[in-house]
This record gives C-alpha cells, sequence and structure tokens, in this order.
C-alpha cells in the first residue's frame, strides 16, 4: 500500500484526528440503528435526531430553550467570577483573610451543588433565583479558591522588583498582580464553566418552565428519545463553543503566556 | 552618595528556630565606588543585600543612605535579581519604563528616557521585544537597565549572571565593567563567583556561612584596561588562589 508522507501528516493532525473520533462514534451509531438491531425508540438514528432537531428549531422551542439556559448561565457566573476575582485575590494576598475564609470554602467546596436544589426551592420558589443561586453556588468555591492559588504563585521577585522600583500596594496589585495571573484566571472560568453548564441542566430537570434541560424530561416523560439526543448535543455543541471563546480570549489577551 | 550599614544582624524564625543568618556586618559604600560580597550558600550575603534593598529589616544595626535610615523598599536603591524579574508581558521597553511609569512620570520624560537606557545596555533594536524572545543575557542587561532609568543611588546586583552560560557570563561581565566605567554608577554585586567579584569590585568582602559574616576584605589593585587579559593574568591567578582557598577553608571547617 502506498501510503504518501502527506497523507499520513494530513491524518496526524490534531484537527483531523479530533474530528475522525467523532465520525467513528457517528458511523457506529448510523450502523447500529440502521441495521435494525435496536429498537428505534430506545435509539433513534442520526437521521431521526436531526428531524427532531429541525422541528424544534422550526417551531422555535430550540432558539428559545437555549436562550433561557445560557441566560441563567451568564447571569449566574458572572456574579460568580465577578465576586470570586476580588475575594480570591484578597485571599491570595493577605494571610489573615485567607486563614478566615480558606477552610470555610473548602468545606462548602465539597458539599455537592445540586443537593442545595431542594433547600433553594424553599426559599426562593420555582423563578429564575434559586437556578442563578445554584450556579453560584456550584462555581463560587471553585473560582475564588483558584484564583487565590494563582495569586499566591506570583513569583516574589516580581513583586519585590515592583517594590525596588518606587512601587507601593495598588499598583502594583493592578500592574503586577493582575496582569501576571490573568492567563490562569481566564483558565480558571473556563474550567468551571463547564460546572455551570451542567448544574443548569441540572436545575432545569429539577423545575423549569423553558431550557434544554426542561426539553430534556419532558421527551423524557412522552418517550421522545430522538428529542433527549438533540438536547445533548446541543448542550455539548454549546459549551464546546464556550470553551473555545475563552481560549480564543486567552490566546488573544495573554499572548505572552503561550 | 554614602551607604552606611554598621553592625547590622539578622535572625530569622522565633523562639527554638530562630536562626542567626547576619553576625554583625560592617561596611560603607562610597559614591562611583563598585564592591562585591563573595560567599557560598548559606553565608546570608544576598540577606544583606535584600535588607539594604529595605525588602527585609534588619534584628540589630543600622543601614543608612546618605545619612537617612532605611526602611522600606525605594527607587533610590535598584535591584537586579538573579532570574525571572522581568515582566513577561511587557516589551523590552515597557519594562525599561515600569519605574518610571510607577512614578507617575511624564510621558515624554519616560519615553526619552526608557530609550537612552536601553542604549546604554546595546539593546535599542529590541525595544518592542517581549522577554521571552530575548537570551538570557539580553534579559538581564534589561533588568540592568530597569533598575539604572530610576537613576538610583546605587545599584544592588543579586548574583545577576548566576544562570547565564559560561561564556555569556564572561561577556555580561565585560559589559557590566564597561557599563560602570562609562557612567560612574555605584554598585554592590553579590556573587559566589570569586573570579567575577576580583574583575569588576575595587572593595572585594568574602563572608562566611553560618552566621554570616564578613571574615576578609581585600582592596584589589588591578589594571582593568583589558578584562579578557586580566583573567590570565599571574597577580590575578595569585589573587583569585588565595582567595579561594580562604573560602575553601571556611567550607572545609564546617565539614
Amino acid at each position: 500500500m502506498a501510503r504518501s508522507p502527506a497523507l499520513r501528516r494530513f491524518v496526524s493532525h490534531p484537527w483531523v484526528l479530533g474530528v475522525l473520533g467523532i465520525l467513528t462514534v457517528f458511523l457506529v451509531w448510523w450502523l447500529v440503528t440502521s441495521s435494525g438491531m435496536v429498537d428505534k425508540l430506545f435509539l433513534p438514528g442520526p437521521g431521526a435526531v436531526w428531524m427532531a432537531g429541525t422541528d424544534q428549531f422550526q417551531r422555535g422551542i430550540l432558539v428559545a430553550d437555549a436562550a433561557a439556559s445560557i441566560k441563567r448561565v451568564f447571569i449566574g457566573f458572572m456574579i460568580s467570577a465577578g465576586l470570586a476575582l476580588p475575594i480570591g485575590i484578597a485571599m491570595g494576598t493577605n494571610r489573615t483573610i485567607c486563614h478566615f475564609l480558606e477552610p470555610l470554602m473548602a468545606l462548602i467546596r465539597y458539599m455537592p451543588a445540586p443537593a442545595f436544589i431542594p433547600l433553594l426551592i424553599i426559599y426562593f420558589g420555582l423563578e429564575e433565583l434559586p437556578k442563578v443561586m445554584l450556579i453560584f453556588i456550584g462555581t463560587f468555591f471553585f473560582n475564588a479558591l483558584m484564583i487565590m492559588d494563582a495569586v499566591k504563585f506570583v513569583p516574589s521577585e516580581l513583586v519585590e522588583t515592583a517594590l525596588t522600583l518606587g512601587g507601593r500596594g495598588l499598583p502594583i496589585l493592578t500592574r503586577v498582580v493582575a496582569p501576571y495571573i490573568a492567563p490562569q484566571v481566564l483558565d480558571t472560568y473556563r474550567i468551571n464553566m463547564a460546572s455551570a453548564w451542567n448544574l443548569v441542566i441540572v436545575a432545569e430537570l429539577v423545575a423549569a418552565n423553558e431550557g434544554l434541560g426542561k426539553r430534556i424530561s419532558l421527551a423524557q416523560r412522552f418517550l421522545r428519545t430522538d428529542e433527549i439526543f438533540v438536547g445533548l448535543i446541543v448542550i455539548g455543541l454549546i459549551g464546546l463553543m464556550i470553551d473555545l471563546g475563552f481560549r480564543f480570549l486567552m490566546r488573544r489577551a495573554c499572548s505572552w503566556a503561550n | 552618595m554614602h551607604l552606611q550599614v554598621s553592625q547590622v544582624s539578622k535572625s530569622f524564625g522565633e523562639g527554638r528556630d530562630r536562626k542567626l543568618v547576619l553576625d554583625n556586618i560592617s561596611f560603607e559604600l562610597v559614591s562611583g565606588q563598585f564592591m562585591a560580597l563573595v560567599g557560598s550558600s548559606g553565608s546570608g550575603k544576598s540577606t544583606v543585600m535584600r535588607l539594604i534593598a529595605g525588602l527585609e529589616r534588619p534584628s540589630a544595626g543600622t543601614i543608612h543612605l546618605d545619612g537617612v535610615p532605611v526602611q522600606r523598599p525605594g527607587s533610590d536603591r535598584g535591584m537586579v535579581f538573579q532570574k525571572y524579574s522581568l515582566y513577561p508581558w511587557l516589551t523590552a521597553a515597557q519594562n525599561v519604563a515600569f519605574g518610571l511609569s510607577l512614578q507617575g512620570r511624564d510621558k515624554a520624560e519616560i519615553r526619552e528616557r526608557t530609550a537612552y537606557f536601553l542604549d546604554v545596555v546595546g539593546l535599542a533594536d529590541a525595544a518592542r521585544r517581549l522577554p521571552r524572545e530575548l537570551s538570557g543575557g539580553m534579559q538581564q542587561r534589561v533588568a540592568i537597565a530597569r533598575a539604572l532609568a530610576n537613576e538610583p543611588k546605587v545599584l544592588l546586583l543579586d548574583e545577576p549572571f548566576g544562570a547565564l552560560d559560561l561564556q555569556i557570563r564572561e561577556s555580561m561581565q565585560e559589559f557590566l565593567h564597561d557599563l560602570w566605567k562609562r557612567t560612574g554608577l555605584t554598585a554592590l554585586l553579590i556573587t559566589h563567583d570569586i573570579e567575577e567579584a576580583l574583575l569588576l569590585a575595587g572593595t572585594v568582602h568574602i563572608m562566611a556561612p553560618r552566621p554570616g559574616r564578613i571574615v576578609h576584605s581585600v582592596d584589589v589593585q588591578l589594571d582593568r584596561s583589558d578584562l579578557r587579559h586580566l583573567r590570565v593574568s599571574p597577580p590575578f591567578l595569585e589573587l583569585r588562589e588565595e582567595l579561594a582557598s580562604r573560602l575553601r577553608s571556611l567550607d572545609g571547617a564546617l565539614l
């Protein structure tokens, strides 16, 4: 078999391999469903899922659901990220604050966020607030602790150099610490965004009027497995987009760190 | 400029863990002088520098700069660390300008001084490059330019070439000597390298470890018109060997 080096190089490219991996799963899925080995009710084929997806899209449900879920994630995570930044920095720079807050946060961090759902429903009902709160609870402590760690690892030489150059307090924070930790902060957000995205679906499975999680739980009630697959794939794609967005932002804003 | 270090001691830790790292250090440094502190690791030589920089406070004794006690870090004492001290997100020029802009100097002045000091260290062409795009030697020259741009009364050099390859280290030593001759700066160099100290410094203090103290001081009278030649000249090698054997005996006494 004549295999040209150009072909081999093309096939071993990370992007090509990644697409091949996804295509392989689709192929197996298509083979299994089209062979008739499995009941369509349990495992619909790619064609049926595509149909269900376009149908939801045409009826406007898909976009409305996605928008509802994204909005909840966005609000909850913005509050979490916005509060975690100053608190994480305070914990990373001030020993007293760190000793005061770290054990508390480490404790709450290990409480599974979905276990707060019943409490949140009792406190805040079934509207938007409990869902946003859940995302906040599930990501804030991770965000704050990871930012604290990033601050602690700022090389002391960089801070001390600024001191010997006539720098003090706040300017050192904004001009040395902040730029140094920026790439790690973005990465922290990227990683914890994945949990936020998980949690919004969990919250919607429990109680919601719309949202991708709500659509999945409705589909279960009517045994619409094709719609469940639509939900899963859309959730995955949106998550991937967010991840790539953060990576893009990091490459643009912190090119020095690559 | 007059830097006076008198009877300075420093201990770290408390109670039982209290450890004396510097014992009764005294010396003086005046304008235009180039002084070196030489010692093995554990001799506390870096601690001396950190005390002068104001990054640490002495446990006993005083440090005065032009009669004013040193209380905290300040731009009158420029410092160059061994490594990792350039801001990786700033270009060479922005690094040099960093101290001036921290002090809120006027933009035109910053631009002018930055260009001037980049030129002094021979890196005018590298102004727009990021630190990671510069060699180790170039990075240290940027760090020196950054410290000089503040026009400090004294330049503190903490093993500035310790992380560089031997050949680059030699050319950096020549560069520093040349810089000193041209600008008349006042410098205190910390090094474990006797050759480096003898090449550059008019006064060399040998430090012994545990606790760190000055055990021997030499005024170096050598012809420095050609450092390459000086490195291999008999009087230089003789002096180097004499100090090396002193250092060895200090270490030997501890083994």
